[in-house]
């Protein structure tokens, strides 16, 4: 596909309005539909485009199997992490009320935590999908 | 006009279902599943839960056919013809299936809005989680705060398997060799 | 009364035809490839179950339409049977109108939204052990495995 220039192209076109659009669809989660689940994959869908495109090669040098590895492992400990924090303040494991202590709108601490969880769920997605797809693209090339 | 296009829908999906059967190269097979994921995606639509089409069809549609092509290419696509005779399987499938339509009969009819299902913690969900958490969306405040503990086990079911695709991926190829050197591969078992 | 029953209930049939294709997919054929795609069309048939049971006739998408008015003015249960008839008289046209809103149910969403994710990941651990057996026999067939198996135990 490497040849193809509709597909090259159209491909360089599309990577950054992808990875736009699941931005949006991350932290417009909260009034649309939409998510962390949706937003990673979605991030991921972009990278898997331009390696079918592009070759492994090249999108590995932008996005190495090093990083999306640490992505997998980092969203789970921010998941996790939030929770350890709302108990150091006193709180329940993921009392998410705790990150803004405001008796009169308890909303404020809900809305930090559902960003910061829906983080690392989109971060570890992403790092998932991304180190999975690497490894079957990457099989059968002496290296994975 | 919504109960139209469920039928509809539900008619292409049995269509798929059965050509999933029927087909026997691969790569075809891959491609009519990500067909069947991208139609229930529009039914998961009809059906009001515009969260879980999103999520099918990014998923299903999306990310699921790139890994089933890449373990085709790694793994070849043909299926031998099925070497036994499909009766049995025929005849469990036909009991079980008869089984479970038996079951529906004392489910409460599709729709209704005074099922069980909705009055056990589903009203507290739609009436209170705006005071409570204050967002519209519902399914993220009861995704990502109600039921926080489900998403993280969740989160961690995907990172474990992705460790575990890395353990099995990523060691280096070892070249298949039928018969006497085959000892390497299944050496483990055998302790040869 | 026999097509009442059939309204009613034709949703969760035709989930049951295509959970038994997925099942005989899984049963019936010998290719491990094939049968992952066997096991995802058992899964979603399981999904649609679920969001079938969500679903209420009239209803809409479960995020708050007017979340104002249905948050301060408590007009009444928005989902439950009697969401339908929680008008206040009309006094403001729009909460009514938020108030009359009829929500699906939202619990069975976030299930299955998470089973979705969950449901890829171990497909892609499927699909690297059918890689790995591959590799390792040189096939995918069931049957030829076996073969292979029980020759060498014979030459053990």
């Amino acid at each position: 596909m490497r040849e193809e220039i509709i597909i090259r192209v159209g491909a360089k076109f599309l990577a950054p309005f992808i990875i736009m659009f699941a931005l949006y669809v991350h932290f417009h989660g909260d009034y649309s539909p939409g998510g962390g689940f949706q937003a990673g994959v979605i991030l991921a869908a972009a990278f898997a485009l331009l390696a079918l495109v592009y070759g492994l090669e090249a999108v590995q040098k932008v996005l190495p199997l090093r990083f999306t590895r640490m992505c997998a492992a980092l969203g789970v400990l921010i998941f996790a992490g939030v929770g350890v924090v709302t108990m150091l303040l006193g709180h329940n494991y993921l009392g998410y009320n705790a990150l803004a202590p405001d008796p009169t709108h308890p909303e404020h601490g809900q809305h930090y935590g559902i960003l910061l969880v829906e983080l690392g769920v989109l971060v570890t997605v992403f790092g998932v999908m991304v180190t999975v797809f690497y490894h079957f693209a990457g099989r059968g090339r002496g290296d994975s | 006009m919504s109960i139209v296009v469920d039928i509809v829908l539900f008619t292409l999906l049995g269509a798929a279902g059965f050509a999933l059967l029927k087909v026997r190269n691969l790569f075809a097979v891959v491609m009519l599943a990500g067909i069947y994921s991208l139609l229930s995606a529009g039914l998961f639509t009809v059906m009001d839960a515009v969260d879980v089409a999103f999520t099918e069809a990014a998923v299903g549609a999306g990310i699921s056919t790139v890994l089933f092509l890449g373990a085709l290419a790694l793994a070849g696509h043909h299926e031998n013809r099925p070497g036994h005779t499909p009766l049995l399987p025929l005849i469990v499938v036909v009991v079980t299936g008869g089984a479970l339509v038996y079951g529906t009969m004392d489910m409460p009819g599709f729709g209704h809005p005074g099922n069980p299902v909705h009055h056990h913690v589903a009203d507290h969900y739609l009436e209170e989680s705006y005071d409570e958490i204050g967002i519209p969306n519902v399914v993220t405040s009861v995704l990502a705060s109600y039921r926080g503990y489900d998403t993280m086990g969740e989160t961690t079911v995907v990172f474990a398997a992705a460790v575990g695709v890395m353990l099995l991926l990523s060691g280096a190829r070892r070249p298949r060799s039928r018969g006497g050197g085959g000892g390497e591969t299944a050496g483990e078992g055998e302790g040869a | 009364m026999r097509l009442d029953l059939f309204v009613s209930h034709y949703n969760y049939w035709v989930v049951i035809f295509l959970m038994m294709v997925g099942f005989y997919i899984l049963i019936s054929r010998g290719n491990l490839i094939k049968k992952v795609v066997g096991l995802n069309v058992f899964q979603t048939a399981v999904f649609m179950l679920y969001i079938s049971m969500g679903k209420i006739t009239g209803g809409t998408p479960p995020i708050l339409v007017d979340p104002y008015g249905a948050g301060e003015g408590h007009n009444g249960a928005e989902g439950g049977p009697e969401g339908a008839e929680a008008g206040l008289g009309g006094t403001e046209t729009l909460h009514e109108a938020a108030a009359e809103v009829m929500y699906s149910n939202p619990l069975p969403h976030v299930l299955i939204l998470t089973a979705i994710v969950v449901g890829i990941a171990t497909t892609s651990v499927g699909l690297a052990l059918a890689v790995r057996i591959k590799e390792a026999y040189g096939t995918l067939e069931e049957d030829e495995i076996s073969r292979i198996e029980a020759e060498r135990e014979a030459a053990e």
